[in-house]
């Protein structure tokens, strides 16, 4: 055996006296490793998005739904009856022991007036627990307290699309607006929230509390009822149980039994989204597996000069054998030049790969993730496509019999 | 004297379908420490098969060699390298110098397989090219010399490793006469440190410089004679 320096040097010699050739079986390897990169990066920017969204809703998120009703034989879809109550969430949070918190909600649209401006956006009746569940912050003013959800006070919280829409560089804190030409005023801001896992803008908001919105703007023909009640659970291994718990304490509060089918639904919201979140790792999966398909023939390429190379230097190989090569040098020496080609391949592919990734982020608006790791793997793989396809090539130029290499014209 | 090369019987068999070719016939043979000989014949006469087998680059079918003691024979293919590295130094017709490698560096390579320490590699193969009068040629690449020059640093990268016998197959068969007597004269100087060398050749002339003829035709030695007056090649001045 002789030492790495030495071989690398040999090795390197070997592929400049082909310049073109070697460039050439590089390609293969740098478009492969390129599109692992570049697929990995776009496909963690996307999982990332993902990630994001989930802890946008808050962590550990349940929804109750008020339930379907059968009207003279026609069942109507899951939330046409308010069949949920304020006491309803109020027994969720007390008697559950799974659950931190239930904030129920009541949920509208209205037009919104603010000097001349005007804009349509969604109002939230809520109560002071709500934005603790959603893991939301107010960044200017005050947030709801339980005296603005006692007294039913008129005051309210923006989100920031409608902050921009309404009063533009203008602070809203404090002003007046008019939501269905009640005057409310604006406490406090909210925080950035950006887009729901269904893409809607969840800074498009009013927060006002939630006796508010059942007496005065959404006026009901089922007082005290709540459109839907958000549930947070203690901790994620307690969601299966907080779910249990809350359809048993439901189940007997609004007496549903053998005759009278459930009115409402539980749903773990966080399940749903890990659903979209494996369908986002599914995709880079494959992306990567069609990446890994160039980066496979990239190897066959290799393997193909490099059988080329062993004939076309039998006679160098008879020479070093002659001289003393032994198997292993002569097996080295081809496995050397096999992974050289493919590890410069592996980095010019890299740092193309990473390129790309920018690339589509700078012009696509979609964020990229370039991990050290994606980037050690690449490595790897580049190497190890070189040790498994120059292996073949590399045994047969060791097997020749010194005195046929010697004499081969 | 000691006996560097001892063979016994030897044979050597060719099977080419359903021909057998027998290219050795139990061929015997000494060849002496310090001895300077010249394996002659016509082609198929078996010379080369005996040489390969002397270079312990084939295997005999049967008979035994022993080459410095020891026996050659049965050994793994590494064992077999290593004594080609250690123990026999090649120079052949065609100089099989690495192309795109300079003379010092083709000159190390022995050197490089038989794991001598990189420090002292430069030093030993410098001193093997001045002996062979190539020190000023050490950078100059293989392409970039003539083919006595070539020669040489293929006769020095025979030495470097300082092995007991040195084999010579046709070495001045590509060169021209004036050529072909400094590469004898060469093997000359070298013989007179004590060098055994055997040479194949098919030009009476150029076994006229060494010590011993033998003489192979169908697979046997046909005659085995000492030169009473081998010619010096330091003497002879353009022509052979």
């Amino acid at each position: 055996m002789i030492d790495l320096l030495l071989s690398l040097k040999i090795a390197a010699r070997a592929l400049k006296t082909n310049k073109m050739r070697s460039f050439l079986t590089m390609l293969g390897i740098i478009i492969g490793i390129a599109a692992v990169i570049a697929m990995i990066a776009i496909g963690s920017g996307a999982s990332t998005i993902i990630s994001e969204q989930i802890a946008s809703i808050g962590s550990n998120i349940l929804l109750v739904l008020p339930g379907s009703r059968t009207s003279g034989g026609i069942r109507l879809g899951a939330g046409t009856t308010p069949t949920l109550t304020m006491d309803d969430a109020v027994a969720i949070k007390a008697e559950c022991r799974a659950v931190e918190l239930a904030a129920p909600v009541v949920r509208g649209a209205a037009q919104v007036v603010y000097g001349n401006m005007n804009w349509s956006t969604a109002i939230m009746g809520v109560t002071p627990d709500y934005l603790v569940v959603r893991d939301w912050a107010v960044v200017e003013g005050r947030s709801l307290t339980p005296l603005d959800l006692e007294g039913a006070t008129k005051n309210c919280l923006i989100g920031q699309t409608v902050a921009e829409n309404l009063f533009g560089a203008e602070n809203p804190v404090g002003k007046i607006i008019r939501i269905k030409k009640i005057p409310f005023t604006v406490v406090g801001i909210l925080d950035r929230k950006g887009q729901s896992p269904q893409g809607s803008d969840q800074d498009d908001i009013i927060n006002i509390p939630l006796r508010t919105a059942q007496r005065k703007l959404f006026g009901s023909q089922f007082p005290n009822t709540v459109g839907s009640i958000m549930v947070q659970a203690k901790s994620e291994q307690d969601l299966d149980r907080a779910v249990e718990q809350v359809t048993t304490l439901l189940n007997q509060r609004h007496r549903v039994g053998p005759s009278r089918e459930a009115d409402f639904t539980v749903r773990n919201l966080s399940e749903l989204l890990e659903v979209a979140e494996q369908s986002s790792k599914a995709m880079s999966l494959l992306l990567g597996a069609v990446a890994s398909i160039s980066l496979i023939v990239g190897g066959i390429g290799i393997m193909n000069i490099m059988l080329v190379s062993v004939t076309e230097r039998t006679r160098e190989i008879g020479i070093r054998m002659a001289i003393g090569a032994k198997e292993r040098d002569i097996l080295l020496q081809f496995l050397t030049e096999a992974v050289l080609l493919t590890l410069v391949g592996g980095v010019i592919g890299m740092a193309l790969g990473v390129a790309g990734a920018k690339l589509v982020s700078t012009f696509f608006n979609w964020p990229t993730l370039i991990s050290l790791q994606a980037i050690a793997m690449a490595f790897g793989f580049s190497g190890a496509v070189g040790i498994f396809f120059g292996f073949y090539p590399a045994r047969k130029a060791a097997s020749l019999k010194p005195i046929d290499a010697l004499r081969y014209e | 004297m000691d006996k560097v090369v001892r063979v016994s019987n030897l044979s050597k068999v060719y099977n080419m379908g359903d021909q057998r070719v027998e290219a050795l016939k139990d061929v015997s043979l000494t060849i002496e420490s310090g001895d300077f000989a010249a394996i002659m014949g016509a082609s198929g006469s078996g010379k080369s098969t005996f040489m390969n087998i002397l270079g312990c680059l084939d295997t005999p079918t049967s008979g035994d060699y022993w080459l410095g003691g020891e026996h050659v024979g049965g050994l793994t293919k590494d064992s077999l390298a290593e004594i080609r590295n250690k123990k026999i130094g090649f120079v052949f017709q065609g100089f099989n110098l690495l192309a795109r490698t300079s003379a010092v560096e083709n000159v190390q390579l022995p050197l490089i397989y038989g794991k001598v320490p990189a420090g002292i590699r430069r030093e030993r193969a410098m001193a093997a090219l001045a002996l062979v009068g190539l020190a000023d040629r050490a950078g100059h690449y293989s392409n970039q010399l003539s083919g006595g020059q070539q020669q040489r640093v293929a006769i020095a990268r025979a030495l470097v490793n300082e092995p007991a016998i040195i084999l010579a197959d046709e070495p001045t068969g590509n060169l021209d006469s004036v050529t072909s007597i400094e590469i004898l004269a060469i093997f000359q100087k070298l013989n007179r440190q004590g060098i055994t060398i055997i040479m194949v050749t098919h030009e009476p002339d150029v076994a006229a410089f060494t010590k011993r003829n033998l003489l192979f035709r169908d697979g046997r030695i046909l005659a085995d004679t000492q030169v009473a007056q081998p010619a010096d090649a330091g003497q002879v001045k353009g022509g052979g």
